[in-house]
């Protein structure tokens, strides 16, 4: 994870200043940034996996698991975990430092779906979260 | 740009007409990626018939689609297809509904930014998309080190990466207030 540290405003305003908007319409203009290449033309066709139930123990419990990553800045991982999971300020900061220090961390458990439903909401918020069975 | 506070139960921070127009621009570009995901979605009569919406079962080629859209499971790859089937339309919504609000609640040409709860929420998330996506772009693997290519001031790569900087620089001022 990663923190925001000695971001002073002269670096901040000269970064933005720096950049040329440039855009995937203007081929032919100054180098800027541009997200959406590479293009993707080539994309496949979208294949359909039967995917069918496992026959389980219907009350094995699950897990939510998040890695850690550069991107994701402290403060929002600790702010997602509160809003989304309904951590308290403490028990987000803490598990928070266990993603960064240890590379991952559980950070909810439960019935299948609904860690299927945690990890979507994570990853809607851009965490790098998945689920697994718990062990 | 001046950071963000919170003021009356609302959140305030001020952009330059260039951070606008740039923020704007970087916003619109995740929404082509996603769009163009969504694109990759099977049409199944009986999913029209039902209203329900399926996405792909395979992994977005593109690193960038691929880290805004990850997969469920670390190494089951049959969970993670089917949940992906189930799953991506909603999450592509979601996103694409946060960059919205954002640039609805976006000063086209600079000046004050004036966001109520939500909109913040929505702020947060779609910034920290558009870093994820710089990101992988920038192929940043490490926490505050320098991408590859960086290192020259002048390259691209450099101004690409004081761009994700300055965009953390936002996000973290705005989440600040918000766990205030």
């Amino acid at each position: 994870m990663a923190g925001v540290v000695g971001m002073d405003q002269r670096n901040v305003h000269s970064a933005a200043a720096g950049v040329p908007v440039a855009t995937a319409k203007s081929p032919a203009g100054p180098p800027g940034v541009v997200l959406t290449a590479p293009a993707l033309s080539a994309a496949p066709a979208p294949q359909k996996t039967e995917y069918t139930e496992p026959v389980t123990e219907a009350e094995v419990p699950w897990v939510t698991i998040v890695w850690n990553d550069p991107v994701n800045l402290m403060s929002y991982v600790t702010l997602v975990f509160q809003k989304l999971l309904g951590h308290p300020r403490p028990r987000a900061e803490a598990l928070m430092l266990d993603v960064h220090h240890k590379g991952r961390a559980t950070v909810s458990n439960g019935p299948r779906e609904q860690m299927e439903a945690d990890v979507a909401k994570l990853q809607g918020a851009g965490l790098w979260a998945t689920m697994a069975k718990d062990s | 740009m001046r950071p963000f506070h919170r003021r009356f139960g609302r959140y305030t921070g001020w952009l330059e007409p260039a951070e606008a127009s740039l923020i704007a621009d970087l916003v619109d570009q995740v929404r082509q990626l996603l769009a163009n995901r969504r694109t990759e979605s099977p049409t199944d009569p009986l999913a029209e018939l039902t209203g329900m919406t399926l996405g792909p079962s395979t992994r977005p080629e593109d690193p960038a689609v691929a880290r805004l859209l990850p997969d469920f499971h670390a190494d089951d790859t049959e969970l993670s297809a089917g949940l992906r089937v189930l799953h991506e339309p909603d999450l592509i919504a979601a996103k694409d509904a946060a960059a919205v609000a954002l640039l609805d609640s976006l000063p086209r040409g600079g000046g004050q930014v004036r966001l109520d709860e939500e909109a913040a929420n929505s702020w947060i998330c779609a910034l920290n998309d558009v870093r994820l996506a710089l990101g992988v772009r920038l192929e940043i693997t490490q926490d505050d080190a320098l991408p590859p290519g960086a290192e020259d001031p002048e390259s691209p790569e450099a101004a690409m990466y004081n761009t994700y900087r300055w965009l953390s620089a936002v996000q973290d001022s705005l989440v600040t207030a918000l766990l205030d």
